[in-house]
């Protein structure tokens, strides 16, 4: 009751100061100036963010969105069904999937390694992670390529096993995983931190397993940080170029990936070309994103 | 459920955390661990339920050696100060917990563990909050949810540790009660760990003071304030005044403070020698009258009304007395005779 009725004053409180302000902003009732939060600025900040949003992000897509239409929508549908364009979004994008997948149980047992245990050279590991941001990507890939090919220091030895990766899918897959691994580790990370340790006693004390702890526990607190972990993962693995085509050996149709035919085709001074296969690309990836953050919400029952 | 520990120790790096610790609780007692934070209180509760491991000493739970055995094989309700409920899960899987993840062969079926449930949280007053997530859900009832979900696993021995310390007083009363009835009624054997005087002796039958890792009592309520085995449980229990006396003649003089001294027989402890000590006076063994300021030797410095009693601040030299004195005609700044009825001694 106390607190209801402060509440209900401090609120009354904050309207009567805030009106001065924006009762001159306040041009048609419901619009956005007179649905007033407790911190000053909401008007002034909100417009910044639109125009630095729009400079950066939306005027741009808007370019990509508008330019592939040149070419009729025919001309578009030809484009983008070419065998060797669907062949490389394919790859892609199910290696995105994959590659993230892959990653995403190392990721967590790296995390939980930074977090939970201490060791000589730890922090030393927790630098060592964030290294796949920091390196120029070519540099990345070159140095895949070196150690994975058929003559490399872990090529050789996988070839004699009959294990290609350099210039397959599977040295694309590689370079993806590289780049995605901090993505995972830097979501997990601070949530595993915050988890308390006390939800796993009690879990002990109820008679829990270590597993069924691991299971029950300690997996769905993190579900949504994984999930969103993985989101980031495979949408810089998507777009990711650099690291993976000194591995990828480029062969149309087998391990040619969509940002490359976008280059090839820019080559050809094929833009509108170009702009139909990142158009195809920014549809896909915005689906990805939504149908994965739609799961983080239904992870995230409040 | 009986718990016996013998000579137990844990040292945390430099720090000895518990020494030697000699303590028996029979079955369907309640036992309050009661002593300043640091005493090793939690500590001690965290090796009775295995989740934490003595340096040293045994631990006998219903006459089962303790040792080696995980915490999830002891069957110990523990409930944790800051309740730990699983926030992903609804009132209801909390509960439930303890029972679905039991080996398949004596998990009980789903309508089972539904009906006990249910049944739980009946009894913990709760039943309309069965579908809502921890977090939707206020201190007093989430402490309700982790205990009844502590209690699902029907355990012998509950332990809990500061189990109202996060919540409001009126709450923190009425939970009180309820849980020594439900104690009574489950014929539990408990031990709780509190820094609450007011609460252990309000629940316990008997309570456990710590200090510094040590047990430096074990008595019934009554007898730990009436008693004090130490000074420190006669500073930590009860509020008194500390004064320095000494003791000769039969008699306890508190020179240089100008107070008469006390014979002797109206003590209620002391120590067989004389020499110097320390005299533990509570704010209901002070009598003050009113007196001519040549005589006077003390001043009221405030006073008002508690329950019948007046509840005083009395300037005695460089001292201020906490006095709960019969109502009487002293008023604020009136000079007064103020005098002892009787005191604890320990040696100094």
């Amino acid at each position: 009751m106390m607190a209801a009725c402060s509440t209900a004053f401090t609120s009354r409180a904050a309207d009567a100061m805030a009106a001065p302000p924006s009762a001159a902003l306040r041009t048609r009732p419901g619009s956005l100036a007179s649905r007033r939060g407790p911190l000053p600025g909401f008007g002034l900040s909100l417009g910044v963010a639109l125009f630095w949003l729009s400079a950066l992000v939306l005027i741009p897509l808007g370019a990509l969105l508008l330019r592939p239409w040149e070419l009729g929508v025919s001309g578009l549908w030809r484009s983008l069904s070419e065998p060797r364009v669907l062949a490389a979004l394919r790859l892609s994008f199910l290696g995105a999937l994959t590659a993230s997948a892959v990653t995403l149980p190392f990721g967590l047992l790296l995390a939980w390694v930074l977090v939970r245990d201490r060791f000589p050279g730890r922090r030393l590991l927790d630098a060592m992670v964030d290294l796949p941001f920091a390196l120029p990507t070519a540099v990345a890939g070159l140095a895949l390529t070196a150690l994975y090919a058929p003559n490399g220091w872990l090529g050789a030895p996988l070839a004699a096993l009959g294990v290609k990766v350099a210039y397959t899918p599977l040295g694309v897959i590689l370079a993806m995983a590289f780049v995605g691994l901090p993505f995972i580790v830097r979501t997990v990370e601070p949530v595993l931190r915050d988890l308390p340790r006390e939800a796993e006693e009690a879990a002990a004390t109820l008679g829990a397993s270590r597993p069924q702890i691991l299971w029950r526990v300690v997996l769905p607190a993190l579900a949504p940080a994984l999930l969103a972990g993985f989101a980031m993962a495979s949408a810089r693995a998507i777009g990711e170029y650099g690291s993976v085509i000194f591995i990828a050996g480029n062969m149309p149709m087998v391990s040619e990936i969509a940002p490359l035919v976008i280059v090839t085709r820019l080559e050809q001074f094929d833009y509108a070309g170009a702009a139909a296969v990142g158009l195809a690309m920014l549809a896909l990836s915005f689906l990805l994103l939504l149908a994965l953050n739609l799961a983080t919400r239904f992870w995230r029952p409040v | 459920m009986s718990v016996i520990i013998r000579g137990l120790s844990r040292r945390f790096g430099s720090a000895q955390a518990l020494q030697d610790i000699e303590l028996s609780v029979r079955a369907g007692e309640f036992v309050a661990l009661l002593g300043p934070s640091g005493s090793g209180k939690t500590t001690l509760l965290r090796i009775l339920a295995g989740l934490d491991f003595a340096d040293g000493g045994t631990v006998q739970i219903g006459g089962v050696p303790m040792e080696g055995v995980p915490a999830r094989r002891r069957g110990i309700g523990f409930v944790f100060q800051n309740y730990a409920l699983f926030r992903h899960m609804t009132v209801f899987e909390n509960v439930a917990f303890g029972l679905r993840v039991r080996p398949r062969a004596s998990r009980p079926p789903e309508a089972e563990i539904a009906a006990r449930v249910r049944r739980l949280l009946e009894r913990m007053g709760i039943p309309e909050l069965e579908r809502r997530l921890p977090e939707q859900i206020s201190g007093g009832q989430r402490q309700r949810v982790a205990l009844a979900r502590a209690l699902a696993i029907e355990p012998p021995l509950l332990l809990l540790d500061e189990p109202f310390g996060a919540l409001d007083a009126a709450v923190r009363h009425g939970l009180r009660r309820w849980l020594r009835e439900l104690h009574n009624e489950m014929s539990l054997t408990s031990l709780f760990v509190t820094h609450d005087q007011e609460e252990a002796m309000a629940l316990a039958d008997r309570v456990a003071v710590l200090q510094a890792g040590r047990i430096a009592q074990i008595d019934t309520p009554e007898m730990v304030l009436e008693r004090p085995a130490n000074a420190f449980v006669a500073g930590f229990l009860g509020q008194a005044a500390r004064l320095p006396a000494m003791l000769r003649d039969g008699a306890v003089d508190f020179a240089p403070l100008p107070l008469p001294p006390l014979p002797r027989e109206a003590l209620v402890s002391a120590p067989d020698r004389d020499g110097p000590v320390q005299a533990f006076i509570r704010a209901h063994e002070w009598r003050a009258e009113p007196a001519a300021p040549g005589q006077a030797n003390a001043v009221l410095r405030s006073a008002r009304p508690s329950g019948g009693m007046l509840q005083a601040d009395i300037a005695l030299g460089e001292l201020t007395v906490e006095a709960l004195l019969p109502a009487g005609p002293l008023r604020a700044g009136s000079p007064c005779l103020l005098r002892p009825l009787t005191a604890r001694l320990f040696p100094a």
